[in-house]
């Protein structure tokens, strides 16, 4: 495919998924490798194309498209570099990377770039369309840029979902000088990794998405809140920001409108309770991360007392693409009152784990089997948490629901986030149940009763049940524990909490009672 | 209550007054720290306190309340290890029962070689890939026991 002296430009990740499993050794082999037979190579670390279970991915440029080779490990570097010098074929190749089914079937707005250019190259981002949604808004009035994002359907892809543009317009309204943005990064919820992605692959879209936030609504500030366990987020967002900053995308004259917009990382300190939006607000306010009771609304009163957008990574990331393309583009996609796309996860026990973007309608089961392939244990899947630590678990027989936020509201389930997590069928349900109230317990900022004692109860009375102490005024007990919590929380850790374990004993109520098949219990201890 | 050492203190007090003027300062202040001394002694509360205007107990509070921030030295290396759904799917409660009986630590434990720090985690964000670790911000994927024993082997000696 190329002539033995043509230079070549190779795709290695530096999603640190991708790292997870080699991909800096294999970037380093390949340079090594390429220098060893005196080949032009250049690697480019590019974020990930989100098929984790081929990474190491590793790219060629060749005139037909990006051709994919993996999973690849350092030893393949020789043997690579030599098949690129000749036709490109190598026992890893895959093929064009956008012919592969998993990318193919996909509708990437939010994602557009990820995967594809080098995440802190601004350059590499203009040249992907980058900065039109803000060029654009720039051009706008605040109550014009709003109306977009209302009308794009788009709703909060932190879990809520609730409707992004009406919190925009409260911010607007409030006759105040000061205003501040916020992006909620604290990305906890087991199953999901879509908002590091997003901040590792392409953080000058989060960035640009907060700017627009910014300028629609008259803030001149604003604050990601990163979590601490996503180091390789927060090296690539900061040098995103000051590549923004000294381009002018950010800073006291953003693009010369006259605009202000200063941006600045904040990095969370390892509690969950700050994925909700008051305790992430006293936490940047540099309190202890305990949960405000609402009203007031962070819109009216949040960051210092001040009006403040609080928003999720997703939510923000996809706001360019619907000021870039219009309302409409976005709104065409999805189903109800789900519109766009949203950035699905494939987690867990699941053969083919990573990033799904499409369309609300999609089904559990097309998500699970026709993406997923099935378990990686290859035994039966017989449980799919959906939603974080907080979502339900979904039974085989709800797996026909369409990925909707209404839908799964009506089989007593979250939508959430989309983090989907895949149990084989050797899962003890009733131990999950008890790890949905221990880790209530661990993460409970303790502000409110029901949450603090409640979820500590809760560990108490499920191992009662199981160990099969007055199995059924405990279950009964549990129950009601689950609707004092559900009912009686601030906010949604409490008040959540109950969705696993309530999931868990109305469809695997067996793992409970001691009577489930030993094949079935053995195999995890 | 012992008091600081004097390097101790000037390196504390440079990291607030060099951080003072953010607004909400003490988690950004409390992260130098920890990044300089490895921990936040008792010692410094104190100093923090008398310095950025807060009260002792506010400064306590806020470092009991967020799990990474620790109060005494950690081990060479700190490993956080994933607990969180994803990871128990695929068999993270068999490789913690692992990871604790070959470094003979329990979690919130230094290993008595003083190699590593043995922390629990809820998600590092690679679930895909589970189970997870983390070792000094080095993020491992399919964690088997094995690969487990190899990796620690590696940072050992380290």
């Amino acid at each position: 495919m190329a002539a033995a002296s043509a230079p070549l430009t190779v795709y290695v990740p530096r999603d640190s998924s991708a790292l997870s499993v080699g991909a800096d050794e294999v970037a380093v082999a390949i340079a090594g490798e390429a220098a060893r037979v005196g080949g032009d190579v250049t690697v480019v670390r590019n974020g990930s194309r989100g098929m984790y279970w081929l990474e190491p991915l590793v790219e060629v440029v060749t005139p037909a498209g990006r051709r994919a080779y993996g999973p690849v490990q350092p030893a393949d570097a020789e043997g690579l570099v030599a098949a690129w010098r000749r036709d490109g074929a190598h026992p890893l190749d895959l093929g064009l990377t956008e012919s592969l089914p998993y990318l193919k079937g996909q509708e990437r707005l939010t994602f557009a770039r990820v995967g594809i250019t080098d995440p802190v190259s601004l350059d590499d981002y203009l040249a992907h369309g980058g900065y039109r949604g803000l060029e654009r808004a720039l051009t706008l009035s605040g109550e014009a840029i709003i109306k977009e994002v209302t009308d794009s359907g788009l709703r909060g892809r932190g879990g809520a979902a609730f409707p992004t543009g009406i919190k925009w317009k409260t911010v607007l309204d409030q006759p105040v000088e000061r205003k501040y943005v916020t992006c909620n990064a604290d990305e906890g919820d087991s199953g999901t990794f879509s908002d590091r992605m997003v901040m590792e692959g392409d953080p000058f879209v989060l960035i640009e998405g907060m700017t627009i936030a910014g300028i629609a609504v008259g803030a001149t500030r604003g604050y990601i809140y990163l979590r601490v366990e996503y180091p390789h987020a927060r090296v690539a967002l900061l040098e995103a920001i000051e590549a923004a900053t000294t381009a002018g995308y950010l800073g006291a004259d953003v693009r010369g409108s006259g605009k202000a917009f200063h941006l600045e990382l904040r990095i969370a300190a390892g509690a969950y309770i700050c994925g909700e939006e008051t305790s992430m607000l006293e936490s940047l306010e540099g309190k202890r991360g305990e949960v405000r009771v609402r009203p007031p609304l962070p819109a009216i009163e949040g960051l210092f007392g001040a009006p403040t957008i609080v928003n999720n990574v997703i939510s923000l990331a996809s706001v360019p693409i619907i000021l870039d393309r219009g309302a409409a583009h976005y709104r065409d996609f999805g189903m109800g009152r789900s519109r766009g796309t949203l950035p699905f996860q494939l987690a867990g026990n699941i053969k083919q784990g990573g990033l799904v973007e499409k369309a609300f309608g999609l089904t559990l089961r097309e998500l699970l089997y026709e993406y997923g392939g099935g378990s990686a244990s290859g035994r039966p899947i017989r449980a799919v948490q959906v939603g974080g630590p907080l979502g339900a678990y979904v039974p085989e027989s709800d797996f026909d629901t369409p990925l909707d936020y209404e839908k799964f509201t009506e089989i007593g389930a979250l939508l959430g986030h989309g983090g989907v997590v895949v149990f084989d069928d050797t899962v003890d349900m009733a131990q999950m149940a008890r790890y949905a109230m221990e880790f209530c317990a661990i993460e409970s900022c303790g502000k409110c009763t029901p949450c603090r004692i409640g979820s500590t109860r809760g560990v108490e009375v499920v191992d009662r049940i199981v160990a099969g102490e007055n199995r059924e005024p405990n279950m009964a007990l549990l129950e009601e524990l689950c609707d004092t919590m559900l009912n009686g929380s601030l906010c949604g850790l409490g008040g959540l909490t109950p969705y696993p374990v309530q999931s868990a004993l109305k469809h695997f109520r067996a793992d409970f009672e001691g009577v489930r098949p030993p094949s079935q219990r053995d195999s995890r201890s | 209550m012992t008091t600081l050492d004097d390097t101790t203190r000037d390196t504390v007090l440079g990291i607030v007054d060099r951080l003072a003027h953010l607004e909400g300062a003490l988690l950004p202040v409390l992260h130098a720290v920890q990044g300089a001394l490895g921990y936040v002694p008792p010692e410094a509360v104190p100093v923090l306190a008398d310095r950025m205007n807060l009260s002792r107990a506010e400064v306590h509070g806020v470092i009991s309340f967020y799990h990474w921030f620790r109060s005494t030295p950690p081990g060479r290396h700190t490993m956080h290890l994933c607990r969180a759904e994803a990871c128990q799917s695929m068999n993270a409660r068999g490789l913690e029962a692992h990871a604790k009986a070959r470094l003979g630590a329990a979690f919130h434990e230094t290993t008595a070689n003083g190699a590593f720090s043995l922390e629990p985690v809820y998600c590092l964000g690679n679930c895909a890939l589970a189970p997870a670790m983390m070792i000094d911000g080095q993020l491992y994927g399919r964690v088997t026991p094995q690969r487990f024993d190899a990796v620690v082997a590696a940072w050992e000696t380290r």
